[in-house]
This record gives structure tokens, C-alpha cells and sequence, in this order.
């Protein structure tokens, strides 16, 4: 399966995941972010689940995973546009997500991580 | 509660279980029988987590496996799916722990099995040492 991409923004890092990951991809994923965060000295990352239909252990094990090792790296992380039906079930799992921040959907995620939204993108910054 | 009397599996649908690429074409095809009966969407939302964890186990803790996915139908025509899980790996010796909320012998967060319990409307574990393990889960829709 394809990486997940990792776009730039200002001094955010974003991440929209827009296929259904299996565990090595959600591992990878982890991984190759908090490398990014190290590698851009981003303070901010923002992962967008609005396409995602469900939230399992696994996935939400590396949701605060990935929080808490940007924690580490001083970066603030916001998880956005968690379906409802998604925070039903994450509640009735057992999983609580504590220390993830959340916000309604994108805008008020990047408000929230104050990175410009017209910030330079990374291919435009490294190329 | 007693296990509710299916009348019919109107489907029936076998799927391998051997990695973790497989745990994804779980929750596809899970998600596809319960669109097919009309599920509402909280409810294929936790029928579809509850089959992820189940297979994921499967995979990890079994060994690998065999999962069962069926729409059924009781005596007063309620659709529902039904969905098994079957693995001849290590078993589980204290069955009651193993359904502990964060208990695991992994890195999990031991959230796998009370969590498909409590997403479903029926929950039958079946292991054993040595034996493999077996897990059945039914939702009714509405
Ligand atoms: N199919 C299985 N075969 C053997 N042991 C199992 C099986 N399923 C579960 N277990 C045992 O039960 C424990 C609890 O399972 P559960 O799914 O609740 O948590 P986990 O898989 O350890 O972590 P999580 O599911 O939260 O990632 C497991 O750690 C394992 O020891
Ligand atoms: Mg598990």
C-alpha cells in the first residue's frame, strides 16, 4: 500500500488519511512523522480522519502515539473531523484518546496550531 | 440473555486470515453485508471495529485464521450479521481475564475482546490451551 503524504504548512505538519490503513501502514505512518517533525522543526501537526469509517484500537494506538512522541518533540498535535459515529464507537471500545487534542474539522484544527494556511508548502520550500 | 434463534443465513462469506492486510478486507467486507441489510450507520461503525479487533487477534495472538461473515435472519424476520472468527493457535487459558479491559500479554491496549463484546448484540468465545480459539459475534440491525 501507498505512504500516506505529509504536507507542509508554515511550521505545521498535515496529514489528511484518505485510505483505509492496515497496521504496518498506520506503524510507517507514525514513524515517518515524527521524523518529519524533527526534520522540518515543525510545532504543529494536524491529522485530518474526516475520511475515515472507523477507528480501532490499533489506529487509535498510533493516533496517540503519534501525539504523545510530538509531544516529546515539542509539537502540539489536533486530530480532525472525527465522524460521530467514529466517537461513538471509540467511547464504547474503551478508548479514550487522552492527550489528543481534537477539533471540528481543518480550519479550526490550524487555528487552533496557529500555522498560516498561506504558508509556503514543502515542495515549494525544499525544491 | 439467551442467544437469539437464527432461522436462516440468507449469506454466508469465508474469508482467510493471515495478515494484516487481511484485517483490512474484514472490515471491507463486513462493511459491505452491513450496507447490504441496511444497517444504520453507527451501528456498521461498531459491527465493522468490533470484526477489525477480532481479526486483528486472530492474526496476532491465533496465528492466523479463518473468519465466517453471514447475514442471518430470525423467526421474526430481523436481519442481522453474524460474524466468526477462528484460529488454531495457542488458545486462552483464563478466558474471564483475557475479557479484562487492559489486560494483554502483547503491546495492545487490551481493549480487543470486552470491546467487541460490548459493540455487539451477542458475544460467544470459545478457547482453549492448545485448542485454538473461537469468536462469535452477532448485531442485529436496528
Ligand atoms: N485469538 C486469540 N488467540 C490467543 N490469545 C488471544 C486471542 N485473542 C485474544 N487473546 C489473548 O487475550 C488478550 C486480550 O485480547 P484483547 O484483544 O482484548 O487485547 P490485545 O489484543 O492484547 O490488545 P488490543 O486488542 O487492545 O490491541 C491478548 O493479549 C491475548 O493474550
Ligand atoms: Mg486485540
Amino acid at each position: 500500500m501507498d505512504r500516506i503524504p505529509i504536507l507542509k504548512m508554515g511550521e505545521c505538519l498535515l496529514v489528511s488519511i484518505q485510505v483505509d490503513m492496515d497496521d504496518d501502514l498506520a506503524l510507517a505512518l507514525r514513524d515517518s512523522l515524527t521524523s518529519r517533525i524533527v526534520q522540518d522543526k515543525a510545532r504543529g501537526v494536524l491529522i485530518d480522519i474526516s475520511s475515515l469509517d472507523i477507528v480501532d484500537s490499533f489506529i487509535g494506538r498510533m493516533l496517540a502515539n503519534i501525539a504523545a512522541m510530538a509531544k516529546i518533540l515539542d509539537a502540539q498535535t489536533v486530530l480532525v473531523g472525527m465522524r460521530p459515529s467514529v466517537a461513538m464507537t471509540l467511547v464504547e471500545l474503551g478508548l479514550s484518546l487522552p492527550g489528543i487534542q481534537t477539533a471540528l474539522n481543518v480550519d479550526r484544527g490550524l487555528k487552533l496550531l496557529h500555522c498560516s494556511p498561506q504558508g509556503e508548502s514543502s515542495a515549494a520550500k525544499h525544491h | 440473555m439467551p442467544p437469539s434463534i437464527i432461522s436462516e443465513t440468507v449469506k454466508n462469506q469465508a474469508v482467510k486470515l493471515n495478515a494484516a492486510s487481511d484485517v483490512v478486507m474484514i472490515r471491507q467486507a463486513v462493511r459491505a453485508l452491513a450496507v447490504e441489510i441496511g444497517m444504520n450507520l453507527v451501528d456498521q461503525t461498531k459491527i465493522i471495529t468490533a470484526a477489525s479487533e477480532l481479526a486483528r487477534n486472530a492474526v496476532i495472538h491465533g496465528g492466523g485464521g479463518d473468519a465466517t461473515l453471514e447475514i442471518v435472519r430470525d423467526a421474526a424476520n430481523r436481519l442481522g450479521l453474524r460474524l466468526s472468527f477462528e484460529d488454531r493457535g495457542p488458545g486462552i487459558a483464563d478466558i474471564q481475564r483475557a475479557m479484562t479491559d487492559g489486560y494483554t500479554t502483547g503491546t495492545g491496549l487490551g481493549l480487543g475482546l470486552g470491546g467487541a463484546r460490548r459493540l455487539s448484540s451477542e458475544f460467544h468465545i470459545q478457547s482453549a490451551p492448545e485448542q485454538g480459539t473461537k469468536v462469535t459475534i452477532l448485531k442485529w440491525k436496528g
